[in-house]
């Protein structure tokens, strides 16, 4: 992502402003020949240029311009002291609201290798209807390569839940937090 | 072009001063979608109850339900409460029966797709819950051993074909029941647990042919589900399908600035959890402190889908396996009522606190903080003219 948008920012500003001189030396020189021609190309050249840069432009803000104040529902993070990276993802790759329905969390250590034997405890809530989980979710299963199914988890409503995982293997403790927008 | 310009203000400030219906964005259409009666799924089977579905069933429970020998002195059955021509409950603010109880009677509309049963959710099955009044003091006060009598004698054959044979009865006692009398409890404590084992069976079937019966008590489509729908397709809405400006803004106030919806949701009008919304106890009732109470009754329940009486697997029991079982939000925490039909069945809340639509939406625009525990709603800015909008809406759900 970071390598993305420094790649934009060195190939199309200075191209935009590029553009603009060309389309001025168009203006000013209405010549002919195979020197205005070349300016021509060159102008044509300018605007493809610019129309790449604010659809980049556009392409990179629009999430965050979309939904100002959203929480981050990234379903794979680093955990709260770096010692895990877990991933959540609905057992059955939709969440339905009002059933009880399973996840899974994969966690891996920093290095990649898969944590096996994590006691974990979830815990979470609405953050804005001061109420917590309508269930108590738990680790019902390890299904090898760091995956841990998960059961019980029922959202009630739509809007902002959060979901917190207190997880300790081996590795040390930590902790780690989801959102989950519905 | 002077009288041009006067005709077009007008018709500005007109359309400012709310002659036009309002519209609706296309986040409210899809909430709106989403709690109308079309969206309800199927009803899913019960595995615990293999006699959930099973016609036969659902008749003798019909009987049961309606009759007045299912209770210690003859004179009250389940529809002694649940009426069928009032919405299956009662009118009055706690419901009475043999005795004054201390809630109030909840209609059984689609209630077969609940979770949790009563006001605190201290049964989690249907036929369970069945099983409470009839040995309730205050209810049907009747006693376990007695109403196996009362099959045998009164529905023996009928029993027998949907249930198989009915045990041996000799030696057992007419009145018995480990939550009865001193003298019940004395009788039932002498049982054998093989005796013990045959009545509870008895007892629990009872329960499921009359669960079996409730799963037929559907929601009926109101005036709010042919607007819901006619603003999904897109078609004119006719006759009593036509929304008032006023209903409209209530409606809008119901999914947004009152933040009814987000306990109220779905095609019932009920999220199915518990919350504490700061609804006043009552003056001279013992303490109620709803949900949290209930959780060690569910536990011990010994017809719960742990229990040996359940049918099918354990599968089937996540709600219980998964319940929050210790959370300070459980205090005072009642079940989210649906609302379909609520204005045509005053008094509201777990105790018939509130006589009417406008004393509910007072209190929740004031949400004073509860007695014990800590309320979830928040104060509401609502004009007298938003409140009754609400009212309003909240009508639609009953015509
Ligand atoms: C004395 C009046 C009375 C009688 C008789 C009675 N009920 Fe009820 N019913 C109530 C009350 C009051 C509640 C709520 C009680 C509570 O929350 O503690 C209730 C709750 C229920 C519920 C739970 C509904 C829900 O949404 O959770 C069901 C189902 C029900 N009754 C069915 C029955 C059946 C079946 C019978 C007969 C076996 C019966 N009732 C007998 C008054 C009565
Ligand atoms: C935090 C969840 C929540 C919110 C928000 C909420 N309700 Fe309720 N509602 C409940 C619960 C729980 C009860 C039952 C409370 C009790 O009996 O103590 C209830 C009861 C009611 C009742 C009485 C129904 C009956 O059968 O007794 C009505 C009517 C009602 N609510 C309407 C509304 C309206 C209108 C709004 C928006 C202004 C609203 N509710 C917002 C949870 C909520």
């Amino acid at each position: 992502m970071l390598g993305k948008q420094a790649f934009l920012r060195h190939s199309v500003f200075p191209q935009a402003g590029g553009m603009r001189s060309a389309r001025l030396s168009v203006v000013r020189r209405r010549g002919t020949g195979l020197a205005s021609l070349w300016r021509y190309l060159l102008a044509g050249l300018g605007l493809a240029a610019l129309l790449a840069g604010v659809l980049a432009a556009v392409y990179l803000t629009a999430p965050q311009s979309g939904q100002p104040l959203g929480p981050d529902v990234s379903r794979t993070k680093k955990t709260d002291n770096g010692l895990y990276v877990a991933s959540l993802v609905p057992e059955r790759g939709v969440v339905r609201q009002g059933e009880l329905e399973a996840w899974l969390l994969t966690l891996k250590t920093k290095t990649g290798a898969s944590v096996e034997r994590a006691a974990i405890a979830i815990s979470g809530g609405m953050p804005l209807h001061n109420h917590g989980l309508p269930t108590s979710p738990q680790v019902t299963d390890y299904l090898g390569e760091g995956r841990y199914r998960i059961e019980g988890l029922k959202f009630t409503m739509s809007g902002w839940w959060q979901l917190r995982f207190a997880i300790s293997s081996g590795a040390g403790s930590d902790t780690v937090l989801f959102n989950v927008v519905l | 072009m002077r009288r041009l310009f006067c005709s077009l203000a007008l018709a500005m400030a007109a359309i400012l001063a709310g002659c036009g219906k309002p519209d609706f964005s296309d986040a409210e259409k899809q909430t709106i979608a989403s709690l109308a009666l079309n969206t309800l799924p199927a009803l899913k089977p019960d595995t615990t109850n293999r006699f959930a579905d099973m016609p036969a069933a659902a008749a003798l429970g019909s009987t049961l339900f309606f009759d007045v020998g299912m209770s210690h002195d003859g004179t009250v059955s389940c529809s002694t409460c649940h009426k069928i021509d009032r919405q299956f409950q009662d009118d009055l603010p706690q419901a009475v029966g043999v005795g004054r109880t201390n809630r109030r009677t909840m209609p059984l509309a689609g209630v077969a797709r609940d979770p949790w049963f009563f006001w605190d959710g201290r049964r989690d099955s249907l036929w369970a819950q069945a099983l409470t009044p009839l040995e309730n003091p205050l209810e049907q006060a009747g006693n376990r051993t007695a109403y196996a009598h009362y099959m045998k004698a009164r529905f023996g054959e009928r029993y027998e074909r949907i249930f198989g044979p009915l045990p041996d009865f000799s030696g057992i006692p007419p009145n018995a029941s480990p939550l009865g009398s001193e003298a019940e409890k004395a009788a039932w404590n002498a049982m054998s647990d093989t005796q013990r084992d045959a009545i509870n069976r008895v007892y629990a079937n009872i329960g499921k042919a009359i669960a079996a019966f409730e799963r037929s008590i559907e929601p009926a489509p109101t005036r709010f589900d042919r607007f819901a729908l006619n603003l999904s397709t897109g078609a004119e809405p006719k006759g009593d399908a036509i929304f008032s400006r006023e209903e409209i803004l209530g409606l809008k106030l119901f999914i947004g600035k009152a933040n009814c919806v987000t306990c109220h949701n779905g095609p019932r009008f009920t999220d199915n959890g518990f919350h504490n919304t700061g609804v006043p106890p009552v003056a001279n009732l013992p303490p109620d402190r709803g949900r949290v109470d209930a959780v060690a009754q569910v536990e011990a329940d010994p017809f719960n889908c742990f229990g040996a009486y359940r049918d099918g697997d354990a599968s089937a029991c996540g709600e219980l396996r998964f319940m929050v079982k210790d959370a300070p939000e459980l205090v005072r925490a009642y079940k989210t009522p649906s609302l379909r039909g609520a204005a045509t069945r005053p008094p509201y809340m777990h105790a018939g606190q509130f006589s009417s639509l406008d004393e509910v939406v007072a209190h929740y625009a004031k949400a004073a903080p509860s007695v014990e525990g800590t309320s979830e709603v928040h104060p509401l800015e609502l004009s007298d003219r938003e409140r009754a909008e609400l009212v309003a809406f909240l009508k639609t759900l009953a015509e």
